[in-house]
């Protein structure tokens, strides 16, 4: 059932929210998907750090090795399973459910089709770059059975850094028409074993643009590819933290002595909590990877994208799903709202331009209202609420007084955010629990010692 | 009494920490329903033999055996799955989860359905995790911590914790159940109740127990057989009456007049 609705909503994104977005809204239509895809790498991350408590910096690369894996087999595989031109020819596009485009360029009817093979191929890549990020995930996992804390911090970044550097010193050369791709050796197994030097060709695998990027990629990450797995994703860490395995994720987290006193095999859980996690930071990647506007590229993968993940999973709170997935949408957006800071009073920056006005208004919405939310005080919540508007609206005072344009300073302000909501709420916007949680009232029920639940965490 | 089906059998168990000793050629024997007593001075290697028994050491030397099959050497979660459930002396209760998720929990080692299968939510499923809900509400009922099934465990009174750990080993559905000190920190009133409520798990489950305990009144009272241990090795065994006669515990507990 929630399998339904999650294509549902998928196929609402792609069908009925993307046309009604227009001409313009390619912005926001982009937006979306990166809200998406980084709700599937925090809500990923999630169940290494936040239910096993295993703290893991090194998710990226991951993301990394499914992005490759993907963008591999859809570029060149195409050319041997889908025939036909290569990506780099304008105008090859998969059908309706992986576009991103309002008007099809197309007019040989291939273009109109709702799936074509060239999708099937994509979703094909998406699952093979999430398994093969999947088997790295095992890898990374097994030193987790030794290493705690930050040494294991330490393992999982170094593994982020090898993976980064390996794909880029690999050969620069993407080869593009459809005959140099048929002569050249696909795996290269038995050149390896030959050992003749002199004559290495590299692989086809090999060819992903090394340092310089991968590019030509076709685009077929679509809204609807994006919320399909981020449903998935979603569904997948609910039905798991609320089952008798999450309850073994968590145990381990919590203590994990006790954990294996209880009959947890803690080795085994921590690493299928990194196969998993792995799996769907793959699936994620691929999906970054086929992105209109990205050019992949191994540098933009390293360990500055594992932290942005691990901030929006610390940000949400740790072990919370919904917590995970209101930070990557925070995150997402603050730093574009900040590109022209709403204001109530100076609706327009000094350039004049406020197209970003109604979004960037929602999401300091959304801000302060996480960082009040559970305050518990109602009268300190409104106060905190209005200072926060007073202040930034003395900001945008002084800053038109003094011809500063503030979006020149946004990702100071990003950052001010970010500290702001660390010392405000340090456990996360919703701590362990999910957003759903807050509604029953016996969570938060003062107890005998005194200490209040969840609730008291401000 | 002699005709009771053993439980446990440990024999010849020794450990040593670099140059120190801690536990030497330890034996010991528990029969299916028997409340015994492991006592000693502070440093005498109760924990650790515990910690031997439970798996979180392996022995250097010698054999434990849980109802005839040998043990020593597995890890933990092994051992529980076959049998054996520990309390600690220091509480190590899930503090952040629920009181109900803690003692849930401590069902997984005998869950029968696969992770995919939970993924899925299949049929089978659901209904072990609704079993798993309703062994759990039983226990609670039982060590009278149903009213505070969904508060977090770190926020209950220190007594109710130790209460919960009980409980918590005892979803674990086990054969024989090791209780660290669990006496420790608490007011006579509450002494009184846990002794109370040991004595009750063991009649109405027929549960084996072994009770490492510093309190000598509850010891006393409710052990029907007693090992002392001193330096690491058993110094006597026999009937709290016997025992408390014997002159090497008296010397253990109360040192040696030089002569």
């Amino acid at each position: 059932m929630p399998l339904l609705g999650v294509v549902g909503i998928a196929l609402l994104m792609q069908f009925v929210l993307k046309p009604m977005l227009g001409e313009g809204g390619s912005f926001y239509a982009k937006l979306l998907l990166d809200i998406g895809i980084n709700a599937m790498l925090a809500v990923s991350l999630t169940m290494v750090n936040g239910f096993t408590g295993q703290f893991s910096i090194g998710h990226a690369a991951f993301m990394a090795v499914g992005a490759y894996t993907a963008a591999v087999l859809t570029y060149y595989g195409s050319a041997y399973l889908v025939g036909g031109e290569t990506f780099a020819d304008a105008g090859v596009q998969g059908g309706l459910v992986s576009t991103m485009l309002t008007e099809r360029v197309r007019d040989d009817g291939l273009a109109t089709a709702w799936i074509t093979a060239r999708d099937l191929l994509f979703a094909g890549s998406l699952v093979a770059g999430g398994l093969v990020a999947a088997v790295f995930g095992w890898v990374v996992g097994l030193p987790s059975l030794r290493l705690k804390g930050d040494y294991l911090a330490i393992v999982t970044l170094g593994f982020g850094e090898v993976v980064r550097v390996i794909i880029q010193s690999q050969t620069a050369d993407v080869l593009y028409t459809v005959e140099e791709i048929k002569e050249a050796p696909v795996l290269g197994v038995a050149q390896m074993f030959a050992l003749k030097t002199d004559e290495w060709v590299a692989p086809l695998w090999l060819r992903a643009g090394g340092s310089l990027g991968f590019s030509g990629l076709p685009f077929y990450t679509s809204l609807f590819w994006v919320f399909l797995w981020c449903g998935l994703t979603l569904v997948v860490a609910y039905r798991l933290k609320n089952s008798t395995y999450g309850r073994a994720f968590l145990s381990i987290r919590e203590d994990e002595i006790a954990s294996e006193a209880m009959g947890v095999n803690t080795t085994r859980y921590k690493v299928r909590a990194f196969v998993l996690a792995a799996f769907f930071a793959g699936v994620a990647g691929g999906l970054f990877a086929h992105t209109s506007g990205v050019q992949l590229n191994a540098g933009e993968l390293g360990f500055v994208k594992s932290f942005d993940i691990i901030i929006m999973v610390v940000l949400g709170g740790l072990g919370s799903i919904s917590g995970a997935a209101l930070a990557a949408v925070i995150v997402t957006l603050l730093p574009e709202a900040l590109r022209d800071p709403p204001s109530l009073l100076f609706p327009t920056g000094p350039n004049g331009g406020a197209s970003f006005f109604p979004w960037s208004l929602i999401v300091l919405g959304l801000v302060v209202a996480g960082v009040c939310w559970r305050a518990e005080r109602k009268v300190r919540a409104v106060l905190l609420l209005l200072g926060t508007v007073l202040a930034w609206e003395a900001l945008r005072y002084g800053a038109r007084k003094a011809q500063v344009d503030l979006s020149d300073y946004r990702n100071v302000m990003y950052a001010l955010a970010l500290i702001l909501m660390m010392i405000l709420r340090p456990r996360g916007l919703l701590g362990v629990g999910e957003i759903w949680d807050r509604k029953r009232p016996h969570r938060s029920v003062p107890t005998a010692t005194g200490k209040t639940g969840p609730g008291a965490t401000l | 009494m002699s005709e009771r089906e053993s439980i446990l059998e440990v024999g010849g168990v020794s450990k040593s920490f670099g140059g120190l000793k801690a536990v030497q050629d330890f034996g010991l024997s528990l029969r299916k329903g028997e409340l015994q007593g492991l006592i000693g001075p502070n440093g005498a290697g109760k924990t650790t033999v515990f910690n031997l028994l439970t798996g979180v050491y392996t022995p250097d030397a010698g054999d434990i055996r849980l109802g005839g099959v040998r043990i020593n050497g597995l890890r933990p979660h092994r051992i529980n799955g076959l049998g054996l459930a520990r309390t600690f002396q220091n509480i190590r209760l899930f503090g952040e989860l629920s009181v109900l998720d803690n003692v849930k929990l401590a069902r997984h080692v005998r869950v029968r359905h696969s992770m995919l299968a939970s993924v899925l939510r299949t049929a089978g499923s659901l209904n072990e995790e609704a079993e798993i809900e309703d062994r759990a509400m039983e226990l609670l009922k039982l060590f009278d911590l149903a009213d505070r099934a969904h508060e977090e465990a770190r926020s209950l009174p220190y007594g109710d914790q130790r209460r919960l750990e009980i409980a918590r080993a005892m979803a674990t559905g086990p054969k024989a159940l090791l209780l660290d000190e669990p006496a420790a920190g608490m007011n006579p009133q509450e002494k009184v109740e846990l002794a109370g409520l040991i004595r009750r798990v063991r009649d109405e489950f027929g549960m084996t127990i072994l009770l490492i305990e510093h309190d000598m009144g509850l010891v006393m009272k409710i052990c029907e057989k007693i090992t002392v241990l001193d330096y690491g090795k058993v110094i006597a065994v026999g009937s709290p009456g016997e025992v408390q006669t014997d002159p090497k515990v008296m010397a253990a507990y109360l040192g040696v007049e030089d002569t």
